[in-house]
Parts: C-alpha cells; sequence; structure tokens
C-alpha cells in the first residue's frame, strides 16, 4: 500500500468515494422562495441584463439560484442527504476540505414564471480518479439536479422543468495558506510575479562562473550585456570565452538596446516547477543586435505571445536578491 | 437577421468590480465569504474575491440573449471555468455559432481576463420563428439578400413562450 502526500492510500480511497455514485445526494428540496419578480429583477441588475422577457419569465440560468439555501438556510433543514453529507467528510478527512465549482451544465425545459415553486432533488453521478490540478490535488465530485414546478400545492413534486448538472473539485490546495497577504495580485497584470513568502520556494539561482560573471554583472546594473569579438566583429550570446565563428578569444562586452523580438515561443502548462505558476510563455527573444536569448514575456497574456512580436527589455525582481531581464511585449 | 454557421457574435466587455462580484453572488444567494469578503477570501489561498460560477453563468446567457433578441429562448448552457475573475481585471466574452439546426442555434462561448480564460462554453437557443436560421455559410454569404437587414425592432406578433 502506498500512501501518498495527502496521507492516504489514493487507492483505497478511490474505491470508497466510487461507491457513492449513482446515490442520493438531495432529495425533497423545496426552493426557499417561490419564483419571484423582486429576485428576478435583482438578478438582472446584477447581471446587467435588460432584457423584456424578465421578469415576465425569470433567466433560465437563475435555476440553480431558486434551490439555494441562502444565508440561513433552508427552513425544513438542508435537503442534502447523508450520502452526500459522508462523501464529503470523507474527502475532507483526507485533507480535500477546499472546494471550487469547475463546472455547470443546465437544460432548460420550460421557462419558469413568478409564482411556480420550485421542487429539487440530486443524485451523486459520478466521482473522478485523484487528479492534480493548478488549485491542488483532489476529486472531482458531479451531482445532477432535477428541479420541477408546480403551483405549490399538489404533492406530486410537479413538472420537469430544467436540469441542472454541477461539477465540484474538492481539493487539498497546493500551497499551504499563509496569513493574509498586504496585496492582492491584480489579476490585469498579466505575467505577474507571485510574491515570493516563506512558504513558497524560490526560483533556482543563475550559476555564475568566471565565463558569465560580466553578463550578471551588467543585470545588477540594469544593462543586458552581449559579447562582441573584437576580431570578426560578430555578436554573441550566450557568453562563452571564444567567439563561435572565427575562435578569437579577445571580447568586448557591448550594452544591448534591449529592442527584440519573439522568434519563437513555448507556452508551460505542465509539469508545474515550484516557483512558476503555469501557463505561462518562455520566449526565444532575437535582439535587434542579431543575437537570441531565451527569456520570460511579460504584459502579455501566455496566449496572446506571437511569433514576430516586438517586444522591450525589462528587469523583473523575482525575490529581494535576483532580479532577471525579462521581455514585455506590445500586443498586436 | 439570418443565423449562419460561423457567424461571431459582437465582443462584450465586462469590467470586473467587486460591486458586480458581489451583487451577482447574492442575487444568485450565493453567502460563499469567497465571493465578498476580501480578507476571508486571502486566508483560503486566493489572491482576493472572485466571481462565483452562478454570475458567469448568468453572463453567458445574457451575451446570447442580447444578442439574439427577447424572444430568443435559452435550451441549454454548458460552461467551464479556468481562470478566475477577480476585482480589476476585465472579461471579454466571444462566441461563434458553431451549428444551425430547426430553428435552433448551438453557440461557442469564451470568455477570456487578463489571466487567461475565465470560461468555456456551449449554449444552445432556440431562435425566434422570424430569425432565417442556415446551416451553409456561403450559400448566403455573398448574396445581400432583404432577409441579411437586421429587424431592428421587436415584431407585435404574439411572445411564443
Amino acid at each position: 500500500m502506498t500512501r501518498d502526500e495527502l496521507g492516504v492510500d489514493p487507492d483505497e480511497l478511490y474505491g470508497r468515494l466510487k461507491a457513492y455514485e449513482g446515490r442520493t445526494a438531495a432529495s425533497g428540496g423545496t426552493g426557499r422562495d417561490p419564483v419571484n419578480e423582486p429576485m428576478i429583477r435583482h438578478w438582472c441588475e446584477a447581471m446587467g441584463d435588460t432584457n423584456p422577457a424578465y421578469p415576465g419569465i425569470a433567466p433560465p440560468t437563475m435555476l440553480q439560484a431558486w434551490t439555494m439555501g441562502g444565508l440561513a438556510g433552508h427552513p425544513g433543514g438542508s435537503a442534502r442527504s447523508e450520502a452526500y453529507d459522508e462523501l464529503l467528510a470523507l474527502l475532507d478527512d483526507a485533507g480535500c476540505a477546499s472546494v471550487v465549482a469547475t463546472d455547470c451544465e443546465q437544460e432548460y425545459l420550460r421557462p419558469l414564471r413568478p409564482g411556480d415553486q420550485v421542487t429539487f432533488d440530486a443524485v451523486i453521478e459520478s466521482v473522478s480518479p485523484r487528479k492534480t490540478t493548478k488549485l491542488g490535488t483532489g476529486y472531482f465530485v458531479t451531482t445532477r439536479m432535477n428541479v420541477r414546478a408546480g403551483d405549490g400545492e399538489d404533492g406530486d413534486g410537479g413538472e420537469l422543468v430544467g436540469t441542472h448538472r454541477f461539477r465540484i473539485l474538492k481539493y487539498a490546495p497546493a500551497r499551504p495558506k499563509t496569513k493574509a497577504k498586504p496585496e492582492p495580485k491584480p489579476a490585469s497584470e498579466t505575467n505577474r510575479e507571485p510574491e515570493p513568502t516563506a512558504d513558497r520556494p524560490r526560483r533556482p539561482r543563475p550559476v555564475i562562473n568566471r565565463d558569465n560573471a560580466g553578463f550578471w554583472e551588467g543585470v545588477a546594473r540594469h544593462q543586458l550585456l552581449i559579447q562582441r569579438c573584437l576580431d570578426c566583429g560578430a555578436p554573441r550570446f550566450p557568453w562563452l570565452p571564444g567567439c563561435g565563428g572565427c575562435g578569437s578569444q579577445r571580447w568586448e562586452a557591448v550594452e544591448a538596446s534591449g529592442a527584440g523580438t519573439v522568434f519563437s515561443y513555448v507556452v508551460m502548462h505542465h509539469p508545474p516547477f515550484p516557483a512558476f505558476d503555469p501557463p505561462y510563455a518562455v520566449g526565444l527573444i532575437e535582439l535587434a543586435e542579431g543575437v537570441r536569448m531565451v527569456s520570460g514575456i511579460t504584459g502579455v497574456p501566455y496566449d496572446k505571445v506571437r511569433i514576430g512580436m516586438p517586444v522591450e527589455l525589462e528587469f523583473l525582481r523575482v525575490d529581494e536578491e535576483l532580479e532577471l531581464p525579462v521581455f514585455r511585449g506590445a500586443e498586436a | 437577421m439570418t443565423v449562419r454557421t460561423g457567424d461571431e457574435l459582437p465582443p462584450l466587455r465586462i469590467p470586473i468590480t467587486r460591486t458586480l462580484i458581489v451583487a451577482g453572488a447574492l442575487a444568485s444567494r450565493d453567502y460563499q465569504d469567497v465571493h465578498h469578503d476580501a480578507e476571508a477570501a486571502r486566508e483560503k489561498g486566493s489572491p482576493d474575491i472572485f466571481m462565483n460560477i452562478l454570475t458567469t453563468n448568468g453572463l453567458v446567457g445574457r451575451y446570447i440573449t442580447d444578442h439574439f433578441g427577447p424572444r430568443a429562448r435559452l435550451r441549454k448552457v454548458a460552461i467551464r471555468l479556468g481562470a478566475p475573475n477577480y476585482p480589476g481585471d476585465e472579461m471579454v466574452l466571444t462566441g461563434e455559432v458553431t451549428s444551425v439546426a430547426e430553428g435552433t442555434a448551438e453557440v461557442a462561448v469564451i470568455g477570456r481576463n487578463g489571466i487567461g480564460h475565465h470560461v468555456t462554453g456551449k449554449v444552445t437557443v432556440r431562435l425566434p420563428s422570424d430569425v432565417r436560421a442556415t446551416a451553409d455559410v456561403r450559400a448566403t454569404a455573398d448574396v445581400p439578400a432583404a432577409a441579411d437587414i437586421p429587424t431592428t425592432d421587436i415584431p407585435a406578433t404574439a411572445d411564443a413562450r
């Protein structure tokens, strides 16, 4: 039996989780309020939805909202089944205490109108094998809910008005939780460098030796230095003792202008490295001086990087002791 | 209005404000603290509050009905979430008609934000009866037929609810 980082035997746990497939997730649920105009109006205001069909009918995408317990919960107690509670508790105990919704698939059979009283029940449709995602390691749990509506008086549960398949990831976060960070990372800034913390591994250090020390001294002064052969004049990068063209060992350091273009690039999705936050783009940058260097690309979402894109040198402070030359792209 | 396979919907830009995130969470009766309490969100490992899936679902639905009009009816909305919508970002929804059959269109929707793809999804929508639907792009694309002139207001016919 192999125990993993979650401290449990994944196969044994998966077997126990899988046994919940097909069992009831919720039964006999009743909407907290009948479908009503004020809630529809609040929804439309929040979404900026000015469709004149509302509130005569409810926006179909409100389907799940009618089943929610809200802040106080359903007055008669949750419709959630013991089986579903047990499944979630098993995952909590295995360290997968965090939850995030990943998928929502809804089908609408007829519109809901003010006055409709919603009832619902749900089944545990599937539990995935253990998955490692960007957020962490855990299990996807899929439930499928049937939503019915009637006039609120009949006992037969009413007419099926919609189905709602919902998938959550129950997971153990990849990074240890830290106390409130002073600054949230601005989402509008792309390829930003996550703040290194005591819990977060730092990027690998560069290997500095006699042959390349001059390059790193330049970086410290915010200069990107390349070499130029004093005999044949050929520029070269990365730093080497001799010229690849004529073999001469005589050279000088020249400051690059910082202008370049993306000659090629890759987008790193997998595997994740401890100090990096995939997906991110790594470029092969052709400098205006004619040499190429591998470097990070900033300022452009990873999926907007293109061959031929002009880029401009900047220096990225990675942590308190490391600064790196990177290239900021200009989006087309 | 004519709907053809391959049609691209005009993009809808949605600024992701704290107000939108909180209003959407409460309108969907989702009181999970990560959708309204930045401090609590950070303690759970998120850099800030983020949009809940119900709001994303609502925005995708709105994007489709804004385009096809108030008499279009959503039949299916299936979405998958990726990069979270944090305050200060902007989401740009784009859509492409992937198939048209029997008065019903399927639209592939993508919502991009500053980090990546927030949402990818597929929406099935029943088109109003006066909308001409054709699966063949080439048959009509070059012909400026009268049917290509968009209807600018809602016809007086009864709403086919």
